[in-house]
């Protein structure tokens, strides 16, 4: 009784120092908001995406085309809300294979130990010396493009920061007295593993995977814009930026608004990832 | 100091092994084979097997490896299967650009970068700490191919200050800056985001030490406090974050390139992926791979030279 109501007492308290810090607040309505937006594409989306209408081509924004129109006069406004959908879909989806693989190695590296274990580990510090895009290109270039291999890529990209954060807590973990009483009376590898670990490293792997979620996206859009993501006509932010690039002089608008949208939704991500930051270790404030 | 360089160094050995390993197995898990990749799918079985004996393919994959690893050594880079000439040449002519890229993005950053850092440091929760807070977030959220059009779409489209594409002749010096200057900007803006960020915080953290607090009450002028021994400090931490970001630079140069139609490995590497020219990928990111071992190895040895405590563990 007496321990929940300390704990519901230190969620209480959280979540105070999470109201307070403005940064982290608006990150936080952007984020709802953006979500929200993707959700309810299909029905807020004034025209189809793929609607081509060759009479309003490259139209500047104006009343009926708040964000202008493209080269086969489809919405960019459209356009955009769908690309939310997909870049969300994408960095959501890609974030999630990460971390189930690279927590599960991670965790299974830490507490086996061994020679394997460690052999697991360095292997996965080369990795991370990687650049994230330079990682995304290479198993891009082996898997070929389309929405589900890039998903997959930047799955895999994130593999090996994933094993290296729940290794650590692992190791202190996998000490504990309790890990050993269950050792003692029999359980099993995979349920310590399971029910005694996971529990307590998951916390801090999944603030670290919603806070990977902005860089997934901006993989995503980087890898789309070098042309090796999802391939148009399906909107992505990316490759909307992509194909507006020839057109810079004549049609901005088809560059700007997809660009200014993964900034925001980065940005926001990224301020809810300060404010935790700031929450979770006073010390550092950044 | 000398011990821990060399020791750093032979260690790197193994490491670049390992990766350039892995490059090159990565590279024969390509669906099909390469063979396959350069002639598409519905190449005859035939041609396929041509192409394979053409390329040496039809070796076992051990006589492959020891080839590979030996040309390497030989600092041979092999032949591009689409036009056929030597890689290496063509990486020595365009690696000068895609160094000279990201080291002046990373000077730019350090110049601009740590004083912010300390700035924003010194005035903690004022409104210039406010704002170089979100734009240095900003910069940490914006992709680098965006910045790098909305500098274009300003400076070169609506201003008419800068060239658009290209980089100009890599001997003439004020044309090759005439050309690196919007470039330059867009990855040392990221930069001046990350290391603001990084002096910032390395900043808070060494001023409330105790020995800051015993170097003020001992009646130290506040300049002497802060940069004779605040800064020391501080800095340790963000030079070896420097070596990381000049990573991340390493991976933002590639879409620069494409952005400004410079020429770089970044341009070679995105070519060749289009072309299927796997033998000129293979080499891009060998040398991709290099570099970034080479940057590591940088960041422990003068981690070593400013940290004093490591060179006797």
């Amino acid at each position: 009784m007496s321990d929940r109501e300390k704990r519901e007492g230190e969620k209480g308290k959280l979540w105070r120092t999470f109201k307070k810090n403005k940064t982290a607040l608006v990150g936080s309505v952007i984020v709802i908001l953006v979500i929200t937006l993707a959700v309810l594409a299909p029905w807020i989306s004034p025209y189809d995406p793929l609607e081509q209408n060759i009479l309003s081509r490259l139209k500047p924004p104006s009343q009926a085309y708040l964000l202008g129109t493209d080269e086969y006069g489809r919405d960019v406004l459209s356009r955009v809300l769908w690309g939310t959908r997909i870049s969300l879909t994408v960095g959501i989806l890609s974030i999630w294979f990460g971390l189930v693989v690279g927590t599960a190695m991670g965790t299974v590296a830490g507490y086996r130990g061994g020679i394997v274990g460690s052999i697991i580990m360095r292997m996965v510090d080369v990795l991370l010396s990687f650049p994230v895009l330079i990682s995304g290109i290479l198993v891009v270039a082996i898997l070929g493009p389309g929405m589900m291999k890039l998903i997959l890529t930047i799955g895999i990209v994130f593999v090996p920061r994933f094993a290296r954060l729940a290794y650590g807590p692992t190791l202190t973990v996998k000490e504990r007295e309790y890990v050993y009483s269950a050792k003692v009376i029999g359980v099993s590898h995979l349920r310590i593993l399971t029910h005694y670990l996971l529990p307590n490293i998951l916390g801090e792997v999944l603030v670290a995977g919603t806070l990977w979620v902005g860089t997934a996206i901006l993989t995503e859009a980087s890898l789309s814009f070098l042309g090796l993501g999802v391939s148009p006509p399906i909107p992505t932010w990316g490759n909307m930026i992509k194909t507006g690039i020839d057109r810079l002089t004549t049609a901005p608008w088809l560059s700007v608004f997809p660009g200014l949208s993964i900034l925001t939704t980065v940005l926001a991500i990224n301020m809810v990832g300060d404010g935790l930051r700031d929450i979770t270790d006073p010390k550092l404030r950044i | 100091m000398i011990q821990f360089a060399i020791r750093r160094i032979l260690l790197s050995i193994p490491i670049l092994l390992t990766v350039v390993t892995l490059i090159f197995f990565l590279m024969r898990t390509m669906p099909g084979g390469p063979a396959v990749a350069v002639l598409g799918d519905y190449a005859s079985q035939e041609a396929v097997e041509a192409l394979e004996k053409q390329m040496g393919l039809d070796r076992p994959l051990w006589v492959q490896y020891a080839d590979f690893l030996g040309s390497l050594v030989r600092g041979d880079l092999g032949k591009s299967i689409i036009s056929g000439r030597p890689i290496a040449p063509e990486v020595g002519r365009v690696l000068p650009y895609t160094l000279q890229l990201t080291f002046s993005s990373l000077l730019l950053g350090i110049i601009f970068g740590i004083p912010m850092g300390i700035f924003t440091a010194l005035r903690r929760n004022a409104f210039s700490d406010y704002l170089g807070r979100t734009l240095s977030l900003a910069g940490l959220s914006i992709p680098a191919f965006f910045l790098g059009i909305l500098l274009m779409l300003v400076f070169s489209i609506r201003l008419d200050l800068f060239p658009v594409l290209g980089a100009g002749d890599i001997l003439n010096l004020w044309d090759n800056l005439y050309h690196l200057f919007l470039p330059t900007l867009t990855l040392g803006l990221m930069m001046t985001a990350y290391i603001t960020r990084t002096t910032r915080s390395s900043m808070l953290n060494v001023l409330q030490e105790e020995f800051i607090r015993t170097a003020r009450a001992k009646g130290l002028r506040e300049r002497i406090v802060i940069y004779g021994h605040a800064l020391r400090n501080a800095l340790i931490p963000v030079i070896s974050f420097i070596g990381v970001y000049a990573i991340v630079l390493i991976g933002n140069s590639i879409l620069v390139e494409i952005v400004f139609s410079r020429p770089g490995l970044g341009k070679m590497m995105i070519g060749a992926i289009k072309q299927r020219d796997y033998m000129t990928l293979q080499s891009v990111m060998v040398v991709y791979a290099s570099l970034v071992v080479f940057i590591n190895l940088l960041i422990d040895l003068s981690y070593g030279w400013i940290d004093p405590r490591i060179k006797y563990e």
